[in-house]
């Protein structure tokens, strides 16, 4: 039979706040266990939590920018369940008004189609702390300091049909709340987070086949795996006859499998009410207008601009509007140089480079000032590619810039056809028998002649100048 | 609606309320009553009444995104349990 998979995200982002959602203390990465974990946050008796408003804009941005609706009121809601990491006994969450509703989002496919995605939800919760299982005497130990972190919960409607759908998704608003600014999209520290709901269906029917939720799967890598195991494990459950259960499975990437996560019988139940320490969240179109005014230009905006502004590829402006980072450096290089130079030697030389050293544009030991000024000698044909090479190099270990080091190691490019002329001569007279035998038809020897030319400019010759000349001397 | 003995237990158990067997009779009892109330409300047509979230009619105060508490774990942690490495220590959990 003929399967197709259904697949619903739910993205956790965690808003890049100074302080938590509901109490003064700090939100930075790393701290000391428990440094970061208040009264508040530690659920002590007679603590009130109180709202922050940088949460409040933050979520507004997301829903402004997916075409949701930002909910001019919304309710925060207790949902209980026991865990230690969680001290309250129950999680501060939204449920039935979240603070945004109904938006989409328009993805991109490997084959170059589009395909929209509805955006059910987003609602704003306090984060859990952390247990960690190993070598306490048998014992669990709790740091709270990511109790009360802030995080946006996306929840996408069930509109994809494949792991790679589910992917572009993912990386579609990991690139949308890095450009908004409200998450560092940090995966590897936990930032940006997702659960998948997959089910599958007969080819061809309308209902929905029963789901299971994939639970904190950290990586794009990942969850495409994820999801591709577990719809063969679900393929192969109903082919042999059997039901697909309803249940929370956890995906182990050390053994390629989904299983079930027991202990969570209790899960589904609980018992959700307006929590009463908190008063509904009312936004006045004043306040919503006004973050409106501050949304940055979103990346397809930007993606349109730079290929009808910059002429670009739609392939190369994708690259260059990847993050925000890279697409203003893109922009201050191309303010002062040849557009599509600097769109070749971000995506070639400063990418490779960032890339085997780890390090993100903002690093970049080549400012883009700094890549400009060496384009430029590109563009004025004082730079081959080659000396471009060489100047990039020692710019980017700190040599200065691209004049200092042209002047520093003499390697202006020599265009002075009248100083090329003689050098080539000279290679004639000194290599009389070569002549002649390229001269009676052993066409493959031109190479030989470059080669010496090259070598007797030091490598500053021209090449294009060189083997015009080249060409026009021989044949004389 | 009335609630049997399994569901008050099974409530107090999500709850984790530590309940005398004896008691349970008496807790139906008093839980089905506040739910038969809920049901005699449930007939009031509130057609156009906006649910209601909180019992003040107001809305939440915001407060600026600055840090304002710094740590005091000496002094959490002196009232807890058990502490280990700054870490707050429990009977083991694992999924």
């Amino acid at each position: 039979m003929e399967w197709e998979t259904v697949i619903g995200l739910e993205i956790h982002a965690q808003l890049s706040t100074r302080s938590k959602i509901f109490s003064g203390a700090a939100t930075a990465y790393g701290a000391e266990p428990n440094t970061q974990a208040c009264a508040v946050d530690l659920g002590l008796p007679g603590v009130l939590p109180v709202l922050n408003k940088e949460v409040v804009r933050m979520a507004a941005m997301f829903g402004l920018a997916t075409g949701s609706t930002v909910a001019k009121r919304s309710v925060f809601d207790r949902k209980n369940y026991f865990y230690p990491d969680l001290p309250k006994g129950y999680q501060i969450s939204q449920l039935a008004l979240p603070i945004v509703q109904r938006g989409k989002i328009t993805i991109e496919l490997e084959d170059g189609s589009r395909k929209t995605i509805g955006i059910t939800r987003a609602h704003l919760e306090e984060d859990a702390g952390k247990s960690l299982h190993e070598d306490f005497h048998g014992m669990t130990g709790i740091d709270l300091n990511r109790a009360g972190t802030p995080l946006l919960e996306i929840v996408s409607e069930p509109d994809m049909r494949s792991a790679k759908e589910a992917v572009a998704y993912m990386k579609k608003i990991h690139e949308l709340v890095r450009y908004l600014g409200i998450c560092d999209g940090n995966m590897q520290e936990g930032s940006f987070r997702c659960d998948a709901n997959v089910s599958i269906r007969p080819k061809g029917r309308e209902k929905f086949g029963t789901r299971t939720e994939l639970k904190n799967i950290n990586s794009f890598r990942y969850v495409e795996r994820a999801i591709n195991i577990e719809v063969e494990r679900q393929i192969d459950v109903l082919e042999s006859g059997k039901e697909v259960v309803q249940e929370t499975r956890l995906y182990d990437a050390d053994r390629d499998e989904t299983r079930s996560m027991r202990s969570k019988e209790e899960a589904n139940d609980y018992r959700y009410f307006p929590d009463p320490d908190l008063l509904p969240v009312e936004i006045t179109e004043a306040f919503i207008n006004q973050v409106k005014e501050t949304l940055p230009e979103l990346p397809d905006a930007k993606r349109s601009r730079f290929i009808s502004q910059f002429a670009l590829s739609e392939y190369d402006a994708g690259i260059l509007t990847g993050s925000r980072d890279l697409a203003n450096y893109f922009e201050t290089v191309a303010k002062t140089a040849d557009a599509k130079l600097a769109a070749n030697w971000i995506i070639g030389d400063v990418s490779a480079r960032l890339n085997k050293e780890d390090k993100d544009i903002s690093a970049s030991p080549v400012n883009a000032g700094m890549l400009a000024g060496m384009i430029n000698r590109i563009s004025d044909n004082t730079l081959s590619g080659k000396l471009a090479k060489e100047v990039f190099d020692a710019m980017w270990n700190g040599e200065g810039d691209a004049d200092a080091i042209i002047e520093k190691r003499g390697l202006k490019q020599i265009t002075d056809s009248s100083a090329i002329e003689s050098l080539i001569d000279e290679i004639i007279a000194a290599n009389p028998a070569q002549v002649a035998e390229y001269r009676s038809g052993k066409d493959k020897l031109f190479g030989f002649f470059v080669g010496l030319a090259m070598k007797a400019s030091k490598g500053k010759a021209n090449p294009a100048q060189l083997n015009d000349i080249l060409k026009k001397k021989l044949s004389a | 609606m009335s609630l049997g003995p399994d569901e008050v237990k099974k409530i107090a158990h999500l709850a984790r309320l530590a309940i005398d067997d004896k008691d349970v009779e008496g807790y139906a009892r008093n839980l089905s009553n506040i739910l038969d109330l809920f049901t005699q409300m449930n007939t009031i047509d509130t057609t156009g009444v906006a649910p209601m979230a909180h019992s003040q009619d107001v809305s939440q105060r915001l407060r600026e995104d600055v840090v304002s508490e710094h740590s005091q774990r000496e002094r959490f942690q002196k009232i807890a349990p058990q502490t280990e490495n700054g870490l707050y220590l429990v009977p083991k959990v694992i999924e």
